[in-house]
This record gives structure tokens, C-alpha cells and sequence, in this order.
């Protein structure tokens, strides 16, 4: 009888693989090997999780930052007021920042949603807020009654003295015109050392909250919570998300993700995210549609590893 | 409607023409996988590998993600942090969900260079790579619901991925309500129809042969060894033809 070469095209053919299986065959208890396999996994589950448990690093809250890191606190609600933080200018779905979506060539797929989620820093994360202590500061009624551009001018001129200022400590700025900024920003810091920004950040007002955009991107603007995760290993250049905290391993199965953006061109492409995220996509399709893709499917028969899996059908042929 | 005569233990079950669309269902299931194709109590010998358990073993940590998955979800979620037992079955969560992978990457590499795709087989291999994509959307949302400093600052991470090709609008990772939605929901769903989907094609189409399996093959030829002992006398025929001995 006559050796035919199998194919390794997905189609049906007249190959063995096509047919139903005629040949000899030996007893396997499915349901048994199941019962096995749950029992096996359950016993390493049990034994791995007492023997390494799993981390839980405690959450950080604005009370902690304003208390850990105050000039970090100050800087960053200038720069809300300002107008000039990562998320004042972040673009859809948050704002309309002109210019500020990633693109790929003409496409944007990032304005699609347009602005779903709106976050207006100075208004959200500043004044909305004094707003609702029992006593508000008396400086508030005066941003209130100023004019845009006086709002911007004040913020944008107190941000820039406290980047100057030794260690960006407030009480070292030097003297200049801000307006009420130094005084608003002041009584944020005492609002969320106290603890009372944290609840007001997130409800809103409301009893029930399960939403914490606002309060997320307030911390992610300043650097004392970036610096918390870069001393992690959690940092997008140290393979980000792909990390867990402490030793335990992460999500590692995001490890092509997370390689993207440790080399060029998207490491330093303004629109790293846009590019990765599509690359992954275009190559998660490559696998999905593997079998359809002649030279990617024949890899198995010109390295064959194969021999390894089925050696005993092989000696026995 | 005539009433029909229950067949005798042996008989062959012939399935009766079929007027409605139950029936015709009911007829292309069965056709498609009757019950001995779908329970086997037997392999073709090729069937004899570790490469094989490993798909198995994906399953059974599934199976440990899902009840340590429910027991999490139905105390909530900040008792995994003030409770000791609760921080236990949190592990064992994470670690099942660690081994799950595990055994799911090898079993993909496996059936890559195993040419697992061939002779009918490409839908198999398409709903195992999805179950494989949607498990990673589904571990996603579980780092994104650890309520901790980690599942913080992978949100802020990211969002710039999600809003940079606008889903993030809709899959807002800073929002815990819709996580849970998705995580203790519509992912573990999906992931398990999926998954059901994938186990029932590999049992349609069976195990694929050797890449090399050749008409000329030993184990094709029916030439398998003889049981070392002779068949039991009274054993009819078809018994043996049809419990595991050569085919």
C-alpha cells in the first residue's frame, strides 16, 4: 500500500485525518481522567495558595497623597485649575482637547465615542468640591466672578512658581499675582488631608458610587501615585500591567502587549496606544485564522515537534 | 399520530422521520454526535501522550476558577480583604486562574504543532484561539475588581489603550459597577459557551491523526496486538467488535 502525504490544509480531504478514525484504538474514560484532572488542579490550587497566597496591596486615597506628598497635592490641583494636567488635555471620552486623540494615519477611532465621560478638571476636581464644605472659602466667590482668561492666567502662573519653587513647597513661592489660586488649592489640600475629598470626589453627592473615574485621574496627575507603582515594577517602561505587586507573577499571558511597548517605533510613538492596540488585534486575527494562512501552517511540518507528541505512533507504524 | 412500539434492549434506534423543527434538531444532533461519539469509551491509539492532558487540565482549573469565583462573588467584594478565609479562596482564585493559563498556552502550542486544524478540524482551532482571547478579557476585569492598589493602577494604565481606540468610553475600567457586570457575567458566560462549543467540536471531529498517519500504518492496517487473554466465550460478536478491540 502506498504512502499518501497528509495534508495539513484545514479542508476535508481523502487523507486520515478527514476520515473517521478506522485504525486500532484503546480504552480512555474521559469522565475518569476529568474526576482526575479536577482532583489533581484542585489539590495544586490549594497547596500553591496556602503555600504562596496571593497580594493585597491597600488602595491609595487622596487623603493619603495630600498627606504624603502635599506639594505633589498642591502642584497638581494648580494644574487643574490651570488647565494644563494630563487629564485637562486628555481628549474623547473625557474632554474635546483639540488635537489630543491618537491617530493612525487619518484614522481616530478615539473621537468615535466622542465625549462620553466628561471630566472638566478645574470644575470637577477643584471647585465643585469647596463648593460643598460648610464653609467654602471665601476665594472661591472670587474665581467664581473672574473671567476665563483670569482663571487660566492665575492657575498657569501659580503652577509655574511652584515648579520653581525649592522642593515645589508652597510656602516657597515666591511672591506674584495669583488671584485666589494659592487659596483654593490650599483649602483642597486641608479638604483631602481630612479626608472629606475622597467621598466627595467619588459620590458626587450621591449615597451609592461604584464609578471612580474622576477620582483615578485626579490621583494619575500628580507623581506621588505613578512613583508608588514605578516602585512596583508596575511602570509602563517596566512591563506595566503585565505586573502583579510584591513577587507574584501578573497577568504574564499579556506579555506580547507589554513587549510592544518596550520597543521602537511604538516605545516612542505619541500614539504608542493606538498602534499597539491595533497590532495585537491584526496578529490575534493571524492566530484565529492560522489554518487559512499557507507558510504560518506548514511551520509544524517543517519543524516537527510532532514526532515528539505522537513517537509511540511513529515506532509502531 | 400513531402511537410507536418501544424497541427492544439492542435494537437499534432508528429515529423516526422528523416533521418539526424540534425534530430535525433533534435528528442533526444526533447525527452530528450521538451519544457513543460524544462519552467514547475509547481512542485511536495515537491518543497516548502527556500533550493530551493538558486541555483537561485547562478545564478542571476553569472549573476551580468558577467555584472559588462564586464563593468571592457571593461575600462580596472587600471580604477577601478583612478576612482570612476570604483571602484564601481570593488565592486560590488567582492561582487556578494562573494554572488555567498555563495549561491553555501549552495545550494552543501543542495543537499549533500538532497541525491541529487539519481535515475539518479549522472551527476547532478558531473557538479554542477565542475561548483563549475572551479568557484574557475575562482575568482582565478580575485584576480590574481587586479593589486594592493594583487594580488601580493597572486601571489608569489602562484606560489609554481602551480610550486610544474608542472603546474605553463604554468599557470604562475605572468604573467598578460595570466591571462586575462583565466579570462575574457576561465574561465567565462567555468564556464558558465557548469552551463548551470548543470540547463539543473536538468530540464531533474527533482526536486529529499523526501528521504523518499513513494508509500504510500498522495501527490503520487493523493489525493490532491480540489481547494477551482470549475473549470470553459467551461475548458475542458485535460486543467485541464494537468495545474497543480492533475496529
Amino acid at each position: 500500500m502506498t504512502r499518501k502525504t497528509n495534508s495539513i490544509s484545514w479542508r476535508k480531504t481523502d487523507d486520515a485525518a478527514s476520515r473517521p478514525w478506522t485504525g486500532s484504538v484503546r480504552e480512555y474514560d474521559l469522565i475518569k481522567e476529568l474526576i482526575i484532572g479536577v482532583v489533581v488542579v484542585g489539590l495544586l490550587v490549594l497547596g500553591v495558595s496556602a503555600l504562596f497566597g496571593s497580594p493585597d496591596e491597600p488602595s491609595v486615597s487622596l487623603k493619603a497623597w495630600a498627606t504624603a506628598a502635599p506639594a505633589d497635592f498642591v502642584g497638581t490641583a494648580a494644574k487643574e485649575l490651570a488647565g494644563t494636567s494630563d487629564s485637562a488635555g486628555y481628549g474623547p471620552p473625557y474632554n474635546s482637547t483639540p488635537g489630543a486623540s491618537q491617530t493612525i494615519g487619518p484614522v481616530d477611532l478615539q473621537s468615535l465615542s466622542g465625549v462620553r465621560l466628561p471630566v472638566d478638571t478645574a470644575n470637577d476636581f477643584v471647585i465643585v468640591p469647596l463648593a460643598t464644605l460648610p464653609s467654602p472659602p471665601a476665594d472661591l466667590a472670587r474665581w467664581m466672578a473672574a473671567t476665563d482668561q483670569q482663571r487660566s492666567g492665575w492657575a498657569a502662573a501659580y503652577s509655574d512658581a511652584l515648579a520653581a519653587a525649592p522642593d515645589n513647597d508652597p510656602a516657597k513661592v515666591a511672591d506674584g499675582d495669583y488671584g485666589p489660586v494659592p487659596a483654593l488649592t490650599g483649602a483642597l489640600l486641608d479638604m483631602a488631608r481630612q479626608g472629606n475629598l475622597d467621598g466627595v470626589l467619588q459620590n458626587g453627592g450621591n449615597f451609592y458610587n461604584t464609578d471612580y473615574t474622576r477620582s483615578l485621574l485626579f490621583l494619575g496627575d500628580g507623581s506621588y501615585f505613578p512613583g508608588l507603582a514605578a516602585s512596583q515594577h508596575l511602570s509602563g517602561d517596566q512591563w506595566g500591567v503585565m505586573n502583579e505587586t510584591g513577587d507574584t507573577p501578573g497577568q504574564s499571558w499579556l506579555w506580547l502587549f507589554s513587549l510592544l511597548y518596550q520597543v521602537e517605533p511604538f516605545k516612542s510613538a505619541p500614539n504608542a496606544d493606538a498602534l499597539v492596540v491595533v497590532t495585537m488585534f491584526v496578529l490575534t486575527a493571524l492566530l484565529t485564522l492560522l489554518p487559512f494562512i499557507p507558510g504560518l501552517r506548514s511551520l509544524p511540518r517543517w519543524i516537527p515537534l510532532h514526532r515528539l507528541v505522537w513517537k509511540d505512533y511513529y515506532r509502531n507504524r | 399520530m400513531t402511537a410507536q412500539a418501544t424497541p427492544g434492549p439492542g435494537t437499534p434506534v432508528e429515529e423516526p422521520d422528523a416533521h418539526t423543527w424540534t425534530g430535525r434538531a433533534r435528528r442533526w444532533l444526533l447525527k452530528k454526535l450521538p451519544p457513543d461519539k460524544l462519552l467514547p469509551e475509547d481512542q485511536p491509539s495515537y491518543v497516548a501522550s502527556w500533550a493530551y492532558v493538558f486541555g483537561m487540565g485547562a478545564i478542571a482549573s476553569l472549573l476551580w476558577i468558577v467555584i472559588s469565583g462564586i464563593v468571592l462573588g457571593l461575600n462580596g467584594p472587600q471580604w477577601y480583604h478583612v478576612s482570612s478565609l476570604g483571602n484564601f479562596v481570593n488565592s486560590t482564585h488567582l492561582w487556578s486562574v494562573e494554572l488555567f493559563f498555563i495549561f491553555m498556552v501549552v495545550h494552543l502550542w501543542l495543537k499549533f504543532w500538532m497541525a491541529a486544524w487539519r481535515g475539518g478540524r479549522v472551527l476547532t482551532w478558531i473557538t479554542g484561539v477565542i475561548s483563549f482571547v475572551v479568557s484574557i478579557v475575562a482575568a482582565f476585569t478580575g485584576y480590574l475588581l481587586q479593589t486594592n492598589f493594583d487594580s488601580q493602577w493597572i486601571a489608569f494604565e489602562a484606560k489609554d489603550a481602551l480610550n486610544a481606540v474608542g472603546v474605553g468610553a463604554w468599557f470604562n475600567v475605572a468604573n467598578v459597577g460595570q466591571l462586575f457586570t462583565w466579570h462575574i457575567t457576561l465574561l465567565p458566560l462567555a468564556v464558558g459557551a465557548v469552551v463548551i462549543l470548543h470540547v463539543l467540536l473536538v468530540r464531533v471531529h474527533g482526536v486529529v491523526p499523526p501528521l504523518e498517519a499513513a494508509e500504510s500504518d500498522a495501527q490503520l492496517l487493523h493489525n493490532r496486538p491480540e489481547p494477551a487473554e482470549p475473549p470470553e466465550p459467551t461475548a458475542p460478536p458485535e460486543t467485541a467488535e464494537s468495545g474497543g478491540a480492533v475496529r
